[in-house]
């Protein structure tokens, strides 16, 4: 998976569009999760626009890598992620949270083609995708299982039972990104309860770990090569992200964790997303 | 009488009725549905001798997934599984799955509408002397509330057998639960069952009073029934292994043609099977009404007959409700 410099180029660009339109989204609907959708949105437009075998005009395809979203909360960056990549129309993304909209408050599988489960109630997605990890290598097939999870949700014991199973049975097909953030509703995570040494952690649940920039396009996409070269473990990466990435005003502050911007605030951080922080001119900032 | 369409047991009112505990239905209906469907793999939560998923394992190896004790993560896996086009029998005891994983089977199962089927074991007081802890006496509510979720309490071995096959071919999550101890075989290959549907076991030519069971309660139904015409007291007796979706048919033609239901089964009285009858004839066609279960307590250590009749969930007691009832 070679991987240019305009390529990185296209898509930081494409990675920019998305959080525009995870601000608008969360704006319009006045309700939403803020800091880590725009924190992933890197790591997303990069498995979207780059590392997934994927049809958007075909979202059943067989032949697809699997992309499971664990914490659910942060929708608003795959929705937004989703339309870009061409599974539905970027307007609609618009409908968020509202009554009648295929874009529910938290993902439901069932409602909106491209969503492979449905999450919310943290701890969940690392079995399940260890579950469809595990059934695909009995039936021999070579697709990859992605999982993005939080930070906070590896204080479930949920998420545990799945890394003693995935580590047990050397899934190698699956991959774990961890969003370390480092914050969570009610504070930050060390402060909440301690996460670290997280790497460690894993390491001794027989899996294979790699830390990267969450905001390094080149590296993550390098950290996930380096995932498909390892066949006798699972591989997680520990993906450090800035909540907020994007909008320097929100940025690190976990106040921003479960809250949505005001149209006030909304239009300042497009103006932010837009020029950089004052570093570029736009010609709509 | 007994219902000959029902082609129960030559033996059903023998002393010598053979017995067998609805979880070896499983484990014999589980290899049945493996055999005919390569999708079906059984997770397991670290107990596999007493689920009878073991001899699966012995025959499907490859589909046999041990997830240890582990009853949140048997059942996200499972989620996973037949995300992947598998169809997964998920083992363990009731109090445990769906006593623990419940919020797990709400969001990644019924939620997300996969094809899973939860098999919760040791349901009811009649699993002795574990206790309380063991003995899984809310199981039927909690299940039955969920949208688009199946539930199932066969009532002996060769019931449970059928139920575990037909829930292979649905589509949908299916909740089946089973009992410990070894119960009496009233049914045969021959009785038909069909998920959905209830089965008329008894009946007198002048039925007055109905008695609705579900789960191997129906068999102290029987006995109960027996005992009453012996005394020239006429009875219908419906057992309704599914409870939801509940063969509101049946049960609205019981009320109309006998106007007195009795309900049995081993489960706390508010939320199960005769929370069940009482919400389907409250709209449609209300009756006296007495509903047998145990009522807002938990179980205690003991064996299963001596809980059963502490509780009032034998043959006997039936008896005594269906003659206080027709005094008033």
């Amino acid at each position: 998976m070679l991987v240019t410099d305009d390529q990185i180029q296209a898509l930081e660009k494409q990675a920019e569009a998305t959080r525009e339109t995870v601000i608008k989204m969360l704006v319009e609907a006045g309700s939403g999760h803020t800091a880590g959708p725009l924190g992933m949105a890197d790591i997303l437009t990069a498995f979207y626009f780059h590392i997934l075998q994927h049809r958007p005009d075909e979202p059943l395809w067989e032949g697809r890598d699997r992309f499971i979203l664990s914490n659910g909360h942060i929708c608003p960056v795959l929705y937004a992620t989703l339309a870009h990549a061409g599974y539905f129309p970027v307007e609609e993304c618009l409908t968020l949270r509202k009554f009648g909209s295929r874009l529910q408050g938290h993902p439901e599988r069932a409602r909106l083609p491209g969503l492979e489960t449905t999450s919310g109630p943290l701890g969940e997605g690392l079995a399940q995708a260890a579950g469809i990890a595990y059934a695909f290598r009995m039936d021999e097939k070579k697709q990859r299982v992605f999982c993005a999870m939080s930070d906070g949700e590896q204080e479930e014991g949920n998420t545990w039972e799945a890394v003693m199973f995935a580590g047990k049975n050397k899934l190698h097909n699956l991959t774990a990104i961890m969003d370390r953030n480092n914050i969570q509703i009610d504070g930050m995570t060390e402060d909440v309860m301690p996460l670290e040494p997280l790497a460690d952690k894993y390491r001794a649940f027989n899996w294979h770990v790699l830390e990267v920039n969450g905001h390094d396009i080149m590296a993550f996409i390098q950290a996930i090569e380096e995932a498909r070269a390892v066949y006798e473990k699972p591989t997680l990466i520990i993906a450090h992200t800035i909540p907020g990435k994007g909008v320097p005003e929100i940025e690190f502050d976990y106040h921003w964790h479960g809250k949505p911007p005001t149209k006030e605030e909304g239009k300042r951080f497009l103006k932010e997303i837009r020029t950089m922080s004052g570093k570029l001119p736009h010609e709509y900032a | 009488m007994l219902n000959q369409a029902a082609h129960l047991s030559e033996k059903t009112f023998a002393d010598d009725i053979p017995q067998a505990a609805t979880r070896d239905g499983f484990g014999t209906g589980v290899i049945e549905a493996g055999k005919q469907d390569e999708r079906v793999v059984v997770l397991c939560a670290d107990l596999k001798e007493s689920t009878r998923a073991e001899e699966f394992e012995k025959q499907f190896p490859d589909r046999f997934v041990e997830v240890g004790v582990a009853e949140q993560g048997m059942a996200t896996i499972a989620s996973g599984m037949a995300a992947a086009g598998k169809v997964p029998f998920i083992a363990s005891y009731a109090a445990f799955s769906p006593g623990r994983n419940y919020e797990q089977i709400r969001t990644t199962i019924a939620l997300n509408r996969m094809p899973v089927k939860i098999c919760g074991m040791h349901a009811g007081v009649s699993v002795g002397p574990d206790g309380a802890t063991h003995q899984m006496l809310e199981d039927i509510g909690m299940m039955r509330m969920l949208p688009g979720m199946t539930v199932i309490a066969p009532g002996d071995a060769e019931e449970a057998r059928k139920a575990v096959v037909a829930a292979a071919k649905t589509d949908g999550p299916v909740y089946i639960r089973f009992g410990r101890a070894a119960t009496p075989l009233f049914t045969t290959t021959q009785t038909p069952f069909s998920i959905g549907k209830a089965l008329a076991l008894f009946e007198s030519e002048d039925p007055r009073v109905a008695i609705l069971s579900t789960g191997s309660l129906s068999y102290a139904a029987l006995e109960a029934a027996h005992a009453l015409s012996n005394d020239g007291i006429g009875s219908l007796v419906l057992h309704v292994p599914t409870i939801k979706p509940l063969d509101t048919e049946a049960v609205i033609d019981a009320a109309k043609r006998v106007g007195r239901i009795v309900t049995v089964e081993e489960h706390q009285v508010a939320g199960g099977f005769g929370s069940a009858v009482a919400e389907c004839l409250g709209e449609h066609h209300p009756v006296p009404l007495m509903r047998l279960g145990v009522a807002d307590q938990f179980g205690q250590s003991g064996t299963p007959d001596e809980l059963l009749t502490h509780y009032g969930l034998n043959a006997t007691h039936i008896e005594e409700v269906v003659r206080a009832m027709l005094k008033k």
